[in-house]
């Protein structure tokens, strides 16, 4: 870095400026839009000047959706809270089965485990509107429609492949010797497992946690089909922004805006999680 | 009692079988060195004895008990790593302590166990540190230490020395055969280097193409190696190895070299006229500037002084080539040319070509 001549500076500046742009004007603009009223969103041209306005959020908090055709129940904050509580138990879950699943499928080898692991990845690629006309008829056979467990439990599909697979990535990087040094001073293989496996693959379940939070949070179909309003989370509950009178415009940015937060909060939260690389130096180089 | 045995053990991996029915025993409070080239298979029996690695075959005892089928930490062994395998989120004095955690150890003897045996290896001003802030000798110490601090009656060490820089490991050489004495444990020493083997080892125990060559105090592998192989492997320079026919004659057997004829010692008559192999080591060929009976004429082709000895190249009349060494360079340098050659015949050693092993002189 500090071999950089001016020139070269510059060109990455504006090089990263660019990047930065492409990426988030979507978002800023979506941020723009959830302060202004459906007019002003939907004038042409667009401007960036127009007298800001809470009525979006007010509407969302409150649940009270005011419109030409008049007052409208929108849940979005139940949805909101729906969204965070199937997302946590999906991945605390998914952490609880995958991670001792990871660490068997990366240091033992057994009768059809790479079979298992593989069939685990393959959910990932089945298209999930394949599965949910089965699936709703059984959930509706089980009484699991409409319940957090049933959708949790569908929710598995996606977090669990994926926490999987990172995982057994960062216990098959480990060196077996630091296992082996720390039971051979007399740790049982369970101690071994929580003490210096799991600790030292702690950015990996991070990374994988995180990851599995945010497909939880943006998944629509699952719970589209199988829940209904009462326990939807906000992908789903946005479409109650498409209401007879029109397009909210105004709502859903904000909608977004208020959706997008915690993952956003998440992701900057666990980064220096990510980032830590913590097996550094612990063998010869 | 703490003595190790292994009996006929078997080892095989998917690239193919490692070891093959290996035996050996080592005495309570004994340091048997096992050493071999790499890949030998060294590292593969003390993990085996670690319980690190399961045999295919054969028994493990430690202490008299079969520990054949019990989880490593069931052992009580110690164990140094060649790749020290720290456990990187921890700081040394926990690397060390690991070893007395398992076992509710008081937290204050603990730290003073800790302590002494850091101090021994002088790693206690770096016991706070992380083991990426180590450098490699006080990364190897700190392994050695967490494989000491227990006291534990079996230590496996597996070339502790292998990753430390020259100065350390010489160092090491000289503080590690008190260290061990003074900690009583019967102790496995892996290494691919013969002068630490040597300087270690009570017995040194030769690892070669998947069972032991020979197990024997240093001093009778260097002066009796088993097989032409053991016998390459321990010496610097290599041993001097030459295709020979021992002639029978009145004064006893005869070798001919250059043209000049070597007496035998006694007790090779049963190898008249038979071809085998001759070892000579370089210390004991002695190069002289005048004939003497038995000597052998040669010329000088190369010398290179190392500070404390000078090896010579030797070209005999037959073209032959031997490696001769001196001690000593005080005197004026070793001229090239023509000179003689005198072996030590007490120090010959004889091989048959066929099995590589060695011939022993029989009682007459």
């Amino acid at each position: 870095m500090e071999h950089m001549s001016v020139l070269e500076r510059v060109v990455r500046g504006v090089l990263i400026a660019l990047i930065v742009l492409f990426f988030l004007f979507p978002i800023f603009w979506i941020f723009l839009m959830s302060f202004q009223t459906n007019e002003d969103i939907l004038r042409i041209p667009p401007s960036l000047f127009f007298t800001p306005t809470l009525s979006n959020y007010s509407a969302l908090i409150t649940g009270k959706l005011v419109s030409n055709a008049g007052t409208l129940d929108i849940a979005f904050m139940k949805n909101l809270w729906n969204s965070v509580l199937l997302s946590t138990a999906s991945v605390v879950i998914a952490l609880i089965l995958g991670v001792p699943a990871a660490y068997a499928f990366a240091r033992f080898k057994f009768r059809l485990g790479e079979d298992i692991a593989f069939t685990l990845l393959s959910f990932r690629f089945a298209p999930p509107l394949l599965v949910l006309l089965p699936l709703s008829l059984y959930f509706q056979q089980l009484g699991l429609t409409d319940t957090y467990i049933g959708l949790i439990w569908v929710y598995q599909l996606i977090a669990l492949p994926l926490i999987l697979w990172i995982v057994r990535g960062y216990f098959e990087d480990l060196s077996p010797d630091i296992e082996y040094a720390y039971r051979v001073a007399g740790h049982s293989w369970w101690r071994t497992f929580t003490r210096i496996a799991i600790p030292l693959a702690g950015p990996g379940i991070a990374a994988a946690g995180l990851l599995a939070f945010i497909f939880c949070w943006n998944n629509f179909v699952f719970a589209l089909i199988l829940a209904s309003a009462e326990k939807q989370p906000v992908t789903v509950g946005a479409l109650a922004f498409v209401t007879a009178s029109g397009i909210q415009y105004g709502q859903i940015a904000a909608a977004i805006a208020l959706s997008v937060a915690p993952t956003l909060a998440l992701a900057l939260y666990a980064q220096r999680y990510l980032v830590e690389g913590l097996s550094l130096g612990a063998l010869k180089g | 009692m703490a003595n190790i045995e292994i009996r006929s053990v078997s080892k095989e991996f998917k690239t193919g079988k490692v070891l093959d029915r290996i035996s050996l025993s080592a005495e309570d409070g004994e340091i048997v060195a096992i050493f071999g080239p790499s890949g030998s298979g060294k590292t593969v029996l003390l993990r085996l004895v670690a319980g690190v690695e399961q045999p295919d075959e054969g028994r493990i005892l430690l202490g008299g008990r079969d520990v054949t089928d019990q989880a490593p930490e069931t052992r009580s062994v110690g164990m140094a790593f060649q790749n020290f395998a720290l456990f990187p989120h921890m700081s040394a004095f926990d690397n060390v302590a690991s070893a007395l955690t398992a076992h509710k150890v008081p937290r204050d003897i603990i730290r003073a166990k800790v302590e002494k045996v850091a101090t021994l290896l002088k790693i206690e001003h770096v016991l706070g540190h992380a083991p990426r802030e180590l450098s490699n000798g006080q990364k190897q110490r700190t392994a050695l230490a967490r494989a000491l601090v227990a006291e534990p009656k079996i230590l496996l060490l597996d070339d502790p020395l292998r990753n430390v820089d020259a100065k350390l490991r010489y160092e090491m050489r000289l503080e590690l055969p008190s260290l061990l004495k003074a900690s009583g444990s019967t102790v496995l020493y892996v290494t691919q280097d013969y002068k630490e083997a040597m300087a270690l080892g009570d017995r040194i125990a030769v690892l070669s193409d998947r069972d032991f060559a020979q197990i024997a105090r240093p001093a009778e592998i260097y002066g009796g190696p088993a097989t032409i192989n053991v016998a390459s492997l321990f010496g610097d320079p290599t041993i001097n190895l030459m295709p020979v026919e021992p002639l029978a004659s009145s004064a006893g057997q005869k070798i001919g070299i250059g043209g000049a004829a070597l007496s035998l010692p006694p007790g090779y008559a049963h190898m008249a006229g038979k071809p085998c192999v001759l070892g000579l080591r370089a210390e004991n060929i002695f190069v002289e500037d005048t004939a003497s009976p038995e000597s052998v004429p040669v010329e000088v082709v190369a010398v290179t002084p190392l500070n404390e000895r000078t090896l010579l190249l030797l070209r005999t009349n037959d073209g032959r080539e031997i490696l001769a060494s001196e001690a000593g360079t005080n005197e004026a340098p070793r001229r090239h040319g023509a000179a003689f050659a005198r072996f030590d015949a007490e120090s010959v050693l004889l091989f048959d070509p066929a099995s590589g092993r060695r011939i022993a002189p029989q009682a007459a």
